[in-house]
């Protein structure tokens, strides 16, 4: 698809190797648009994680190409994958992954130092960033002065400053309760409809479906895939609505 | 039983009559629930019938605009229901529960089939309330976001059930399942028990195993 941001074409991914092997990733096709949130669903072990490391070029296929941005993960030199790490892709995790001794700003600003950008700039830039997420007045936090939800909302601002294009969230609701991680899907959905391609890595369905698409993955293979949302109208057509 | 006791609910700030029973029950729901007003002049009579509400003095010449009030009796059965937790016994058959457990018991289908679909059709279903819930302000609306809560919740449930399904089936293998399926079959042959007899409920089974409703006796 051209405008792919990530693009993975057969991917497969073996670890060990001989009768030990275990395939992790058995030929998954997968492309993700700018603008596009989509939701990777599939039990423990179905690969959900494999295929987030390698769409973020921590790790490389066994066989199949990935692409971000259009360049072949492949061919990049260690370097330039470092420069696509900092500067393309951002990262979710469930546990949020905050430095403790670091403000919520100056949480968002880290990659924008590792980048080369002034402190000043960075300042800036991590404050709007935080704003974005709904947290303008909580900037100055440290993170154990943040609920689960704010933290986690800290870290999408962290994972989305800068130029990225590209947000990888791996289980980002998994500690939290019903109402927060329905604020962070709601992040993560206007940060897909702000531009980015977002992948969603999670196990609960509810949070799966703010997605475009949902892929499942099951034993490393790409199961089929829930389109794009019919119309809101049909879904209370009939009288048995009642809770 | 649900809209008797939420018009006894809205009778026990005052009397009113049917059509305004109608709205505020419907404005209570979020507009989720529609009312017939039928349904309401029926749930009414029925109500005065067993003394719960009465007419108001008011004696107006038409039947509909006479409010009723809230006796005595009423307000007992209104606050022992307020009061107690809602039975859920017998659980309520699941017509995708009898549909996987007739598919495993018969081979009738590929389970993995009937599973993978039903997750696809509820996770659409998921994304359209998504969107309900995102588009409510719950400044405004916050009955409906409950009601859109309560039907995400149960969707969210049903694909976790599916999920913990696969799984069992997958750690079983297929084999096993059928092996099963048909082992309980010829204990049910061997001894049949109660279970030709519509009413019986505890039957064969073990005390402690939860009771589904009549028709569904095993």
């Amino acid at each position: 698809m051209s405008g792919a941001v990530l693009e993975l074409d057969a991917v497969r991914r073996v670890f060990g190797t001989g009768r030990g092997a275990t395939t992790a990733l058995d030929g998954v096709s997968l492309s993700v648009a700018a603008g596009e949130l989509v939701a990777v669903m599939g039990p423990s072990g179905s690969g959900k994680s494999t295929l987030l490391t390698l769409a973020g070029g921590l790790d490389e296929p066994t066989s199949g190409r990935v692409r971000v941005g259009g360049a072949d993960l492949a061919a990049l030199d260690a370097e330039a994958l470092a420069g696509l790490r900092c500067r393309t892709v951002g990262y979710v995790f469930q546990d949020f992954n905050l430095l403790p001794t670091l403000t919520a700003a100056e949480n968002v600003a880290v990659p924008l130092e590792l980048d080369g950008v002034g402190a000043r700039a960075g300042r800036r830039q991590a404050h709007e960033a935080l704003a974005g997420v709904g947290l303008a007045g909580l900037a100055d936090r440290f993170p154990d002065a943040l609920s689960g939800g704010e933290q986690q909302r800290t870290a999408i601002a962290r994972a989305c400053v800068g130029p990225r294009r590209l947000l990888l969230a791996d289980e980002p609701t998994g500690a939290l309760d019903s109402l927060a991680g329905e604020q962070v899907l709601a992040v993560l959905r206007d940060k897909a409809d702000a531009g980015l391609a977002v992948v969603l890595v999670t196990h609960e369905a509810r949070y799966a479906a703010w997605a475009d698409r949902v892929v499942f993955l099951r034993d490393g293979r790409a199961q089929d895939q829930a389109g794009p949302p019919a119309g809101p109208e049909t879904l209370l057509a009939g009288s048995d609505v009642t809770p | 039983m649900a809209i008797r006791n939420a018009l006894l609910a809205l009778l026990a700030e005052g009397p009113k009559h049917g059509y305004q029973l109608k709205i505020e029950f419907e404005a209570a729901m979020g507009g989720s629930w529609p009312l017939n007003i039928g349904q309401v002049y029926t749930t009414l009579q029925r109500c005065a019938r067993d003394g719960l509400i009465e007419p108001t003095d008011a004696t107006g010449e038409d039947v509909r605009q006479r409010p009723y009030r809230l006796t005595e009796a009423g307000r007992e059965v209104l606050h022992s229901w307020l009061a107690a937790p809602v039975d859920r016994d017998p659980p309520q058959r699941d017509e995708l529960a009898v549909k996987l457990l007739v598919v495993l018991a018969t081979s009738a289908a590929d389970p993995a089939v009937v599973i993978q679909a039903q997750r696809t059709a509820t996770l659409e279903r998921l994304q359209q309330l998504n969107h309900f819930a995102r588009d409510t302000d719950p400044a405004e609306d916050f009955a409906w976001l409950l009601v859109v809560d309560h039907l995400i919740l149960q969707a969210d449930a049903e694909v976790r059930w599916l999920d913990l399904c696969e799984q069992r089936l997958a750690r079983a293998g297929p084999e096993a399942v059928a092996a099963a399926a048909r082992r309980a079959a010829a204990d049910v042959a061997a001894d049949p028990g109660d279970g030709g007899e519509e009413d019986t409920v505890a039957a064969a089974d073990g005390p402690d195993r939860p009771q589904p409703d009549a028709g569904w006796s095993r």
